[in-house]
């Protein structure tokens, strides 16, 4: 009877530093079979670039990236949102919706005076109830995910609605503003600098937490074992309903994140808003590697899924030839081809 | 009638889940009523012989409602969604008015069957799309129409060219305005087609079937029924059931509107689906509940415009509706209600009840 | 290997569901060091009680002391901190996380940069060591490894948190019997560490090998603890269906004396080498018209994933079935209905009611899906249908109209006859038909049958009911442990001892061959000394 084995190489050997690096991306490899997904679509991001230097030029330079990382920081946070909640097999249809009635609410709050710190907070507290509430009944009363969170969807975007149906401008001196400034980090020649907004941090600090949190808390290991397999995991003793409320709870907030981020970059609310960021968010996590039924995926693949959905939309505008009105489309087309690509690997995985 | 036979009957009424949808719609018409006494008027307008009137109204406005509820009635009985259903509606309405625009906009019954075929083929189409992903490849249904619905948007615009197209052809504009013997046609098809679905549903075994699946996939399955012809069916009616809801919105004004034709009509259907006592978990379905529902929803909209209330308060306060109901169709919540027998002081375990597309493959 | 006080005393321990007592007066001893044996068929409780024992049930009378204590559990979490660990059958740790992780799960070691990782793995390891398996990687993935060496993880996941009661419900149901050999192994090992391991098993010649001592439940009630030694198989088998051997031999066959003789007649349906990976071995088996073929076996012989693929309910590996001398390719009950055959489910309400609708409705189904969605069966014909069987089969109360969920246990089994009845089927396959039924409607049910096959259909019965049975049947297709081991032929004499005689001797030739137990003590004693030199190396203490 043969015992799956690594061998362990106990004798010293003489090895150059290449293929040192080589043997440990194969173990990190063959004992997280998942992270190949995620390996690939950094492979597709790198290739992309490529394609997009060669096709259309001056995809490679500070301020494409910079502004790459600028337009796509609210859609990065809703990745890792995302991630969280499919990881446990859930899914949260309402982030778009929220970040709508997020943004639509501080806006009008802030114009009407209130302190901007206390708008920010309320931002995000509107994402954490509406997060809570799909949490309280996916877990408690066992309404469908789906259900729950579309439920929510509606009526975020009604609520949205019945605040403004038409733009709402921030105040131009308001200081929620500044989270949008741009702040130059490298001066290169003319316009080609490396810029960063206090978005972009905050996105980036959002990632570092959720990062953190997944792989190095009992939460996040029990948000994998959830998604692994919600009855095994209950019967090891974990916190499943807690957790589960936790997801969502997550999700919610960091969609009132992303609405801060968002609208203090452009200014403007609207309750149309984030129509169809759902689906960007989805599409982002599963590029990104994380599978649909959960329990596998990392939040740095969805982070570069992301960025994989935000350079595409580059290269269609720089492309021109494409209608704007097809990238929904092709959205919904990847994504498809990405859920049929999982489906195929699991249902090879079972025979 | 005895008392007791009399007070049974009522007992029975009062059971049937769309009772409380008809209360609802009294209610309505009868807040209306406290507004402006003759709101009830059904009047003939002595020209040309039409019924006019605010009920009248209403049942213009529900046309294209009843499509959408029936359609997605079948869809969730067989335990599915299908959130497609607005954008279809879209694409219908962009392929007719593209296709009769470009038909020179001509008045012949010819150019408007063109168009209604044509429109009603794509829509077959997408619910393929839809139906085949669920039903042969085993996605879940949430994310199959999901992204149906989103990319039926983009599919759409392509086809208008990001236009709000608008075209002219009177047999066209006739089914979505027209009256016959004083009612509108719009309604009279939109029953029309109810009443063949239904009956087809019903008459024939399709509508056990269904049931049977939604109900207890397993079983069914063991019982010989096989799964996946069932499901592509719903799917394609779902969505040519939406196609003819396209026509009919796009035929009131003659134009679509790529961004708001079908917008958010998911809501509606569901809501109607769910007044109309079918769980949103699947099983028993009832096609008169749909109705009833998609009735109430449009004497509430109408309500909500009448009583000069904001029309954007309508879909928050339905998805508060939706929410609710969900809450009381769940188990704990049951629970709560029925103490009939002694609560058993163990938990029994429960086998995990398998999802339908375990058991569609 | 006993301690003087059990770790484990559970006393007069009684759990009442709604209609019926799952435990009466039950009372269980474990001691730390031994491995001891829960044995009953089905639904004797065995599962109840250790349900009871792990929290997940709460016990309406009686006690439970665990190391001296007496212990109230009002959920998993009291048992497992008191110390009781349970290795399902299903290995229940979390396949896409790693080795190590899994057995640490919700006990990682932590620091104030969150969890150590490094840590953390090396405490699996330790805890992998108890049981010999420190050379593991513990980065590699659960799912890299087979379900024997999960099962292994799992247990050595109870040894983390230091469990002193191991609970291991059927852990060899999906093993083979080399990985059998070393699960075994690694068991000795922790008995002699001194864990108190409580082992439920229906393999005969695996609690032989393996116990010490074995406590018998049958029907919810307390049937006797003894050391395994001075218990036979013959004694062990007829505690656990009830019946003393001399009762076993005075239940006979009455089938009609005027058997025809089927070896000359072409069968209706031949099946050749039919198998599927991991429920039924490779098995031939021959049907012929008008004969009631019966199945017999112990609890998780094979008998029903057998009757499966002759449904088509599940897809037969390998092997082929031929019907009336053609081949036949069963892929789906579809495809089982259309060539006349009917299958009577063991699962009632999983897999055979369709609850929300109305024994009407449920007795036509399979009729009406035979037909397909656009031939629906004319009411008139459907209330014909339904009124005849609602007559012959006694289903009470007889309206058509009431909804199946509403109906007692044995009347939905009747209506559920009805609709595979109604469908005129050469060959019926009926699974349990009378379990959990009253005696009455058992008795109309068993004559059914009888009925059946004198109008010339075939009818394969499957009972766990020894002389239900060897009553009803013309041929009994004895089954053990995945796989067809005899059949015999019914007639006068033929009484349900011959068939645990059967059963019983099978086990022992085999179970030779695999080197669980010596031969040479056959049938009546356990060898728990014996042991083989075996390439799974385990610590020193194990001699």
């Amino acid at each position: 009877m043969t015992t799956v084995q690594t061998p362990r190489v106990d004798a010293p050997v003489e090895e150059s530093a290449l293929s040192k690096i080589a043997a440990r991306m194969k173990r990190v490899v063959s004992s997280n079979p998942s992270v190949l997904p995620t390996l690939a679509a950094i492979v597709i991001f790198i290739v992309m670039v490529i394609y997009g230097e060669i096709a259309y030029g001056r995809i490679v330079q500070y301020n494409t990236l910079s502004n790459l990382l600028i337009n796509n920081a609210h859609l990065i946070i809703l990745a890792v949102a995302m991630t969280f909640v499919i990881l446990t097999g859930g899914i949260d249809l309402s982030v778009g919706s929220i970040i709508a009635l997020s943004s639509v609410a501080g806006v009008i709050l802030a114009n009407a005076g209130w302190d901007p710190w206390l708008v920010i907070g309320m931002m995000i507290v509107i994402g954490t109830v509406f997060g809570l509430t799909s949490g309280i009944l996916i877990q408690y009363f066992n309404v469908q995910p789906f259900i729950a969170t579309l439920a929510m969807m509606f009526l975020a975007r009604g609520l949205a609605a019945l605040l403004s149906t038409r733009p709402e401008r921030l105040d131009e001196e308001s200081p929620i503003r500044w989270l949008g400034e741009q702040f130059k980090l490298i001066d290169g020649e003319k316009v080609n600098d490396v810029v960063v907004t206090p978005g972009v941090i905050i996105a980036l600090l959002v990632v570092l937490v959720a990062f953190f949190v997944l792989h190095r808390t009992r939460t996040g290991r029990t948000v994998y074992a959830i998604g692994g397999s919600e009855s095994s995991s209950a019967l090891m003793g974990l916190a499943v309903p807690r957790t589960k409320v936790l997801v969502y709870v997550i999700s919610g907030t960091l969609s009132g994140v992303a609405a801060v981020v968002y609208t203090s970059r452009l200014g403007i609310a609207q309750n149309i808003t984030g129509i169809g960021w759902e689906l960007d968010a989805i599409a982002a996590t599963v590029i990104g590697g994380t599978l649909l039924t959960g329990g596998y995926g990392y939040v740095l693949g969805s982070v570069v899924g992301a960025l994989v959905l935000g350079l595409m939309n580059v290269l269609i505008t720089r492309d021109g030839g494409i209608p704007p009105e097809m990238t929904t489309i092709i959205t919904g087309g990847i994504l498809l081809v990405f859920v049929l690509l999982q489906r195929a690997v699991i249902s090879k995985r079972h025979t | 009638m005895s008392t007791v036979a009399r007070s049974s009957w009522l007992r029975d009424l009062v059971h049937k889940p769309f009772f409380w949808g008809l209360i609802a719609i009294l209610a309505l018409l009868f807040l209306n009523v406290l507004k402006d006494p003759n709101y009830l008027a059904v009047t003939v307008n002595p020209v040309n012989g039409n019924l006019v009137g605010n009920l009248v109204d209403i049942l213009r406005a529900s046309a294209p409602i009843l499509m959408v509820a029936v359609g997605m009635s079948l869809v969730i009985a067989t335990g599915g969604i299908d959130l497609s259903v607005g954008s279809v509606m879209a694409v219908s309405g962009a392929v007719a008015m593209v296709f009769m625009k470009n038909a020179g906009q001509s008045d012949s019954i010819g150019v408007a069957l063109g168009a209604i075929g044509l429109a009603l083929l794509v829509s077959a189409i997408l619910g393929v799309v839809n139906g085949v992903l669920v039903a042969y490849v085993g996605l879940q249904p949430f994310i199959s129409t999901l992204i149906m619905m989103l990319a039926g948007r983009g599919i759409a615009k392509v086809i208008t060219e990001g236009q709000n197209t608008s075209a002219s052809n009177e047999p066209f504009r006739w089914i979505a305005n027209g009256f016959l013997l004083g009612l509108p046609v719009v309604f009279l098809f939109a029953i029309l087609i109810v009443a063949i679905v239904g009956f087809v549903v019903r008459r024939s075994a399709l509508g056990l079937m269904i049931e049977a699946i939604g109900i207890n996939p397993k079983a069914s399955r063991m019982a010989g029924i096989r799964p996946s012809g069932l499901l592509l069916t719903v799917y394609i009616l779902s969505a040519v059931l939406a196609g003819v809801a396209g026509i009919m919105s796009v035929g009131t004004v003659m134009t679509v509107d790529v961004s708001r034709t079908g917008y958010q009509i998911e809501l509606d259907a569901i809501l109607a689906v769910v007044i109309g006592g079918t769980s949103l978990s699947g099983g028993k379905f009832s096609i008169g509940g749909a109705v009833v529902g998609a009735l109430l929803i449009a004497t509430l909209d109408k309500t909500v415009v009448f009583l000069g209330i904001s029309s954007s308060a309508t879909p928050a306060f339905k998805a508060i509706v939706i929410v609710v109901l969900c809450l009381l169709q769940s188990e704990r919540v049951r629970s709560w209600f029925v103490q009939r027998r002694k609560p058993p002081q163990v938990q029994l375990d429960q086998k995990p009840v398998p999802s339908k597309q375990e058991v569609a493959a | 290997m006993s301690e003087a006080l059990p770790i484990v005393e559970m006393r007069d321990i009684s759990i009442e569901f709604p209609g019926v007592k799952a435990l009466d007066g039950v009372d269980f001893r474990l001691f730390q060091g031994e491995v001891h044996a829960l044995m009953g068929e089905n639904g004797a409780g065995k599962s109840t009680l250790i349900k009871a024992l792990t929290g997940v049930y709460k016990i309406d009378a009686g006690s439970i002391v665990i190391a001296g204590q007496a212990r109230q559990f009002h959920g998993t979490g009291d048992a497992q901190s008191a110390g009781i660990s349970t290795v399902y059958q299903e290995v229940n740790l979390v396949t896409n996380l790693s080795i190590g992780e899994n057995v640490m799960l919700g006990h990682e070691v932590r620091s104030a940069f969150g969890v150590n990782w490094r840590a953390t793995h090396k405490a699996a390891t330790e805890a992998l060591a108890r049981l010999g398996l420190e050379e593991l990687d513990t980065h590699q993935q659960l799912s890299t490894l087979s379900i024997a060496m999960q099962q292994l993880v799992a247990i050595s996941r109870a040894m983390a948190i230091q469990a002193k009661v191991l609970i291991l419900d059927e852990p060899t149901s999906s093993l083979d019997a080399a990985e059998v050999e070393g699960l075994f192994r690694v068991i000795r090992s922790l008995r002699d560490q001194g864990v108190a391991i409580l082992f439920v098993s229906h393999f005969l010649d695996q609690i032989y090998a393996i116990s010490d001592r074995v406590t018998i439940l049958r029907n919810g009630r307390y049937e006797g603890e003894y050391p395994i030694r001075e218990l036979d198989r013959h004694a062990l088998i007829s505690k656990m269906i009830g019946k003393d051997l001399s009762a076993l031999s005075s239940l006979g066959g009455n089938r009609r004396v005027d058997q025809r003789d089927y070896a000359a007649e072409a069968p209706l349906l031949a099946a050749k080498g039919l198998g599927r990976r991991g429920s039924i071995e490779p098995t031939d088996l021959d049907i012929h018209h008008g004969e009631v073929v019966g199945f017999a076996g112990l609890l998780g012989s094979g008998r029903t994933e057998l009757a499966r693929l002759l449904y088509g309910a599940d897809r037969a590996d390998e092997g082929e079935v031929t019907l009336h001398g053609k081949r036949v390719d069963l892929k789906n009950p579809a495809d089982g209905l259309g060539r006349r055959i009917a299958f009577s489910t063991e699962n009632r309400r999983d897999e055979g009611i369709i609850a929300d609708l109305t024994v009407r409705e449920n007795m036509i189904l399979a009729l009406q899906a035979e037909r397909g969605w656009s031939r629906p069966i004319p009411r008139k014909e459907q209330d014909e249908l339904v009124e005849k069987y609602i007559t012959a089969l006694n289903v009470r109360p007889a309206d058509p109209n009431r909804l199946i969920r509403n109906l007692s246990g044995g009347n939905q089994q009747k209506v559920l006859l009805g609709r595979w009845l109604a469908t005129k089927p050469e060959l019926l396959i009926l699974d349990e038909p009378t379990r959990g039924i009253d005696v009455g409607a058992k008795a109309e049910i068993q004559e059914a049958v009888a009925e059946l096959a004198e109008d010339g259909v075939s009818v394969v019965f499957i009972s766990s009911e020894l002389e239900e049975v060897v009553r009803l049947s013309e041929r009994i297709v004895v089954l053990k442990d995945h796989q067809k081991i005899g059949e015999i032929v019914n007639g006068p004499g033929v009484t349900a001892q011959e068939v645990v005689d059967v059963i019983a001797a099978h086990g022992v030739e085999a179970a030779a061959q695999s080197g669980i137990i010596d031969a040479e003590e056959g049938l009546h004693a356990n060898s728990a000394a014996n042991t083989n030199g075996h390439p799974l190396d385990l610590t020193e203490e194990h001699s």
